[in-house]
C-alpha cells in the first residue's frame, strides 16, 4: 500500500484586504454590487470613481467601520474588528477635535493605540514633523487652514504604525504643492520597516481613493476603477 | 502593562481628554448652572420658604432633583456632539481600545461635571431656601454622588443610543426619565429623610443601599451593552 507523506503547506501571507462578493445597500440605494476584490499585502491601490460610485464605502468596509449587507471582509485573515490595531483611516473628515493642539489629538489617539497590539507607535511628534507641521504649536485645530488640518488627520494615522493605511480622498484639501509632499511621504512611508508578526515579514499596503489620479499617479501599482458599485474590468 | 491597567489607562485618557475639552468650552458646565439656578430661583418665588420652614424641607429635596435631573439631560444630551463633530466617533471606533472604555471616561467626566454643578449650587440652595438640615447631613456626601452617578451612567448611555436620530434632544429624556425614576425616588426620598429627620437612619440607610444597588446593576450593563450601541448601524 502507497504511503503519502504529509508536508506542510508554505506559509503565506492573506491579502491585506479581500473582499468576497460583496454588496452593500442603503436603503433602496445599492452603493456596492456583489464586489470580489483583493489587495495584496505590500501593494498600493488607487481606486477612482464618480461620486457615488462606492468608493468611501468600500474603504468603510475594509475599515470595518460598516458591515457588508451581504458578502464577507476579511483583513490579514481576520475580521476588520480584529485586525483594527493593523489598520489606520483617514476619512473627509479630520478626525480631530477643534478645541485641542495637534500634539495634544494626537497624544491622545497614541494612547489608545498603547495596548500591546500595536508593537509600536510612532511619536507623535516625530509624526507632526513628517507632515511639515510644527510640533509645539499651540494654536487649536479649530484655527487651522483646511490643509493643516489634513496634515494634522495624515500625522494622527502615520503615527500608529500601520500596516494597512486607507486614504479617502487625501488631497481633496490640499494646495499642488502640498499635495506633491504627501504623495512623497506615503510613497516614503510603504518602505517604513515594519516588525515582523509571529515571525512572519511584514509590508505596508496602502488603499487610496481620488478624483486626481495624475497626482496619485506615483502611487498607482494598482488601480481599481468603480462605476455604480461594481468593480470595472 | 496588565489588561486592567491597560483598561484604566485607556479610561484616564478618554477621561482627561474630556476634562480638557470642557475645561476650554466650559459648554455643559455653563449651561447646567444656569438651568439649574433658574430652576432655584423659579421655586424660591413660587412660594416663601421663610414662612414654611417644614413644607420648605418636605419638598426642597425633590427640587434639587429635578434641577439637577434636567441640568443633566442638557449637558448629557451635548456630552457626545463633541465626538461626532469631525467624525472622531470613528477615529475612536477604529482605536484598538475597549468601547466601554470610552463610555466610562466620559461618564466619569459628566459625572465630575455634574458633582461641580452640584458643589455651586448646594450653598444656594441653603441660603435662598433658608434651609437647616435637621437630620445627619454628612449622609447626604453619599447620595448626592450615588443619585448623580444614577443619573449620569444612564444618561450617558442613551445620548450615544440619540447619535443616530434626528430628534436627538427628544430621545434622550424620553428614555433616560422612565429608567431613572426608581433611582430618583429613592434619591428623593433619601434626601428629603436627612434635611427633614422624619425617616428613620435605617429607613434612609436603606435608600441609600437601594441607590447603590442600582447604580452597580445599571453601571454593569451600561459597559455591557455599550460596545453593541456604538457599533450598530
Amino acid at each position: 500500500m502507497p504511503t503519502t507523506q504529509k508536508t506542510e503547506p508554505p506559509a503565506t501571507t492573506p491579502p491585506a484586504a479581500e473582499l468576497h462578493a460583496v454588496s452593500k445597500i442603503f436603503g433602496s440605494f445599492a452603493a456596492l454590487r456583489n464586489l470580489s476584490v483583493a489587495f495584496p499585502s505590500g501593494s498600493s491601490t488607487v481606486i477612482l470613481g464618480e461620486n457615488g460610485a462606492g468608493k468611501s464605502t468600500l474603504l468603510r468596509l475594509i475599515a470595518g467601520l460598516a458591515t457588508p449587507t451581504l458578502g464577507t471582509v476579511s483583513v490579514f485573515g481576520e475580521t476588520p474588528h480584529n485586525a483594527r490595531a493593523r489598520i489606520a483611516y483617514m476619512s473627509h473628515a479630520p478626525m480631530l477635535y477643534d478645541e485641542l493642539t495637534a500634539i495634544e489629538n494626537l497624544n491622545y489617539f497614541a494612547a489608545l493605540h498603547r495596548d500591546g497590539a500595536c508593537a509600536c507607535v510612532g511619536s507623535p511628534e516625530m509624526a507632526l514633523r513628517a507632515v511639515g507641521l510644527d510640533p509645539a504649536l499651540s494654536r487649536p485645530v479649530s484655527q487651522y487652514s483646511q490643509g493643516m488640518r489634513q496634515r494634522t488627520s495624515l500625522a494622527r494615522v502615520l503615527q500608529t504604525d500601520p500596516e494597512l493605511l486607507l486614504l479617502d480622498e487625501p488631497f481633496s484639501n490640499l494646495d499642488l504643492a502640498s499635495a506633491h509632499h504627501m504623495v512623497e511621504l506615503l510613497a516614503d512611508f510603504r518602505t517604513w520597516p515594519l516588525v515582523p508578526l509571529n515571525g512572519i515579514p511584514r509590508q505596508r499596503t496602502i488603499i487610496l481613493t481620488t478624483h486626481q489620479a495624475a497626482l496619485a499617479q506615483p502611487l498607482a501599482e494598482r488601480t481599481l476603477t468603480l462605476e455604480n458599485g461594481q468593480a470595472l474590468a | 502593562m496588565k489588561p486592567l491597567l491597560q483598561y484604566f489607562a485607556h479610561v484616564l485618557s478618554h477621561l482627561r481628554k474630556d476634562l480638557r475639552l470642557e475645561w476650554r468650552s466650559r459648554e455643559a458646565i455653563n449651561g447646567m448652572l444656569f438651568f439649574s439656578l433658574l430652576v432655584v430661583v423659579v421655586f424660591g418665588l413660587a412660594f416663601d420658604p421663610t414662612g414654611f420652614p417644614t413644607t420648605t424641607r418636605q419638598i426642597v429635596g425633590g427640587i434639587l432633583w429635578v434641577a439637577l435631573l434636567f441640568a443633566s439631560i442638557t449637558a448629557l444630551n451635548q456630552s457626545w456632539s463633541r465626538e461626532q463633530r469631525n467624525n472622531v466617533l470613528e477615529a475612536q471606533r477604529m482605536a484598538p481600545s475597549p468601547p466601554s472604555a470610552l463610555f466610562l471616561g466620559k461618564a466619569i467626566a459628566n459625572f465630575l461635571f455634574v458633582l461641580a454643578v452640584e458643589a455651586v449650587l448646594a450653598p444656594i440652595f441653603i441660603v435662598f431656601f433658608n434651609l437647616h438640615i435637621l437630620g445627619d447631613a454628612s449622609r447626604l456626601a453619599l447620595i448626592l454622588p450615588l443619585g448623580t452617578w444614577a443619573i449620569v451612567v444612564n444618561g450617558t448611555f442613551f445620548a450615544v443610543l440619540g447619535l443616530r436620530a434626528r430628534n436627538r434632544e427628544l430621545l434622550l429624556p424620553l428614555l433616560l426619565l422612565p429608567i431613572a425614576l426608581p433611582a430618583l425616588l429613592m434619591m428623593v426620598q433619601a434626601t428629603t429623610g436627612v434635611i427633614t429627620a422624619e425617616l428613620d437612619p435605617i429607613q434612609i440607610g436603606s435608600w441609600i443601599k437601594q441607590l447603590a444597588g442600582y447604580d452597580i446593576i445599571f453601571t454593569t450593563l451600561c459597559i455591557l451593552l455599550f460596545g453593541t450601541v456604538l457599533n450598530a448601524e
